[in-house]
């Protein structure tokens, strides 16, 4: 499912960027705010990363503490994005064949 | 009285003469008692801080105790100049200048600074001007991102979002300024054997809002407790020039004129020092949001942005950390 492999890759870059690829448990929910996970540098880094990977553009009202502030919140606001940028095709199936690595 | 009928501005009103007094009664201590440091460089930037410090300190160690130091760069406004030569003869203190630009150029902070705007603006040029700024904060979301504004030498402005790259960039060769001139008053305090008075308000301690090393570095703070505004009241009583009261904050730092509110705020300053009192006195956002004519919503983010820098500030603020405790 597109929602899960989003969710998977965020989850991948905020442990790997943020946690420094330290284990950690972070839950789909857990607010990157309450647990000082990322700051104002690093909601720059990962606006840059979403928009690199899924070729969106995230615009500055979309900065949002409801669309940016947990994997979850990241993941389904990229699906949001994605639908609008293609509302005919299956998301999924569109950036498995363009080979953007869900 | 309820605490929401009371909850305005004027909860930020002090006794200036009361303040004053117990403000100059610890920079004595601190400087002749704790340092043991026979008096204090100021860096005056023609800033509404850093002149409340120099009265502050002027007041507290007598004028001959107190030494002012002119730190511009290429990039530095000519008001800010004229304006710090103001004080020190409002106060009668010494000063030196100190151009810091070969400074700079020595370690490369423009060239260096330069490369990293063109990462985003390819016709950049040394003959632009520049800064980074924060967008409206009624255009923006939660969370702002820095763009980086040039102008070219025919005026045309161009504006772009940051990279991390870019961002990080900028802001690593820019703290050059910041950190070279902190070199400087210590230069000054090793001279004479004073102590470095940091000019930091409450806004910018608290929320991070300088540069480590630079100018978060200082032997003692003194207004470091004082919200904005109560830093202006300080200057009324201290009758320190019109000039440097009614002139907007700025940094200073970019060759382009820069606000606070763009470079780190987003709100105006009376506005976030509000926030900031009410949270820090456990105020609701709902109790605030009358006060600031916005939703209580829109304060509940604001509230969250405020501890987002709050924690992102304990880096900058904590001291070299020790392996071991026996020390």
């Amino acid at each position: 499912m597109l929602l899960e492999a989003v969710s998977q890759q965020v989850r991948t870059f905020v442990i790997e960027n943020y946690l420094f690829g330290q284990e950690r448990t972070l839950q789909d929910d857990e607010s990157f705010l309450d647990a000082g996970i990322i700051d104002s540098t690093g909601v720059l880094e990962l606006v840059a990363f979403l928009e690199d990977k899924y070729d969106i553009k995230v615009a500055d009202n979309e900065l949002t503490i409801e669309n940016l502030d947990s994997v979850g919140k990241v993941s389904e606001y990229v699906r949001r994005k994605l639908a609008v940028a293609s509302p005919e095709a299956d998301p999924a199936s569109d950036m498995t064949r363009t080979g953007q690595g869900l | 009285m309820s605490k929401k009928a009371t909850f305005s501005a004027d909860i930020l009103r002090l006794d200036p003469a009361v303040e004053t007094d117990r403000i100059v009664a610890s920079i004595r201590d601190i400087v002749f008692n704790q340092l043991k440091r026979r008096g204090a460089v100021v860096g005056v930037s023609g800033g509404i801080d850093s002149t409340v410090v120099a009265f502050l300190c002027a007041r507290a160690l007598g004028k001959d105790r107190v030494h002012a130091l002119f730190t511009p760069e290429d990039e530095s406004s000519p008001d800010s100049l004229q304006l710090g030569r103001a004080v020190t003869e409002a106060l009668g203190i010494q000063s030196t200048l100190e151009d810091i630009s070969p400074i700079l150029s020595g370690a490369r902070c423009y060239e260096r600074r330069d490369a990293s705007i063109r990462l985003v603006i390819e016709e950049y040029n040394a003959t632009y001007k520049c800064k980074i700024a924060l967008p409206d904060p009624l255009e923006g979301g939660d969370y702002s991102l820095f763009s980086v504004v040039v102008q070219s030498p025919e005026g045309q402005t161009k504006r772009v979002r940051l990279t991390p790259a870019a961002y990080l960039g900028i802001v690593a060769a820019t703290n050059f300024k910041q950190r070279s001139r902190k070199m400087m008053e210590y230069y000054y305090a090793d001279l004479l054997q004073y102590a470095v008075a940091g000019t930091p308000n409450r806004l910018e301690y608290d929320q991070g809002f300088f540069v480590k090393n630079g100018d978060g570095s200082a032997d003692f703070k003194p207004i470091a407790h004082l919200y904005k505004s109560q830093v202006y009241q300080l200057a009324s009583y201290l009758n320190v020039p019109e000039e440097i009261r009614l002139r907007p904050p700025t940094t200073d730092t970019y060759s382009l004129d820069q606000s606070q509110e763009e470079f780190y705020f987003t709100l105006p300053l009376e506005k976030m020092d509000l926030c900031l009192y009410a949270k820090n006195n456990g105020v609701s956002a709902a109790e605030l949001a009358p006060s600031l004519e916005m939703s209580a919503e829109k304060v509940e983010r604001i509230y969250r942005m405020i501890e987002m820098k709050r924690k992102a500030a304990r880096y900058l603020h904590a001291p070299p950390l020790l392996s071991d405790s026996s020390l």
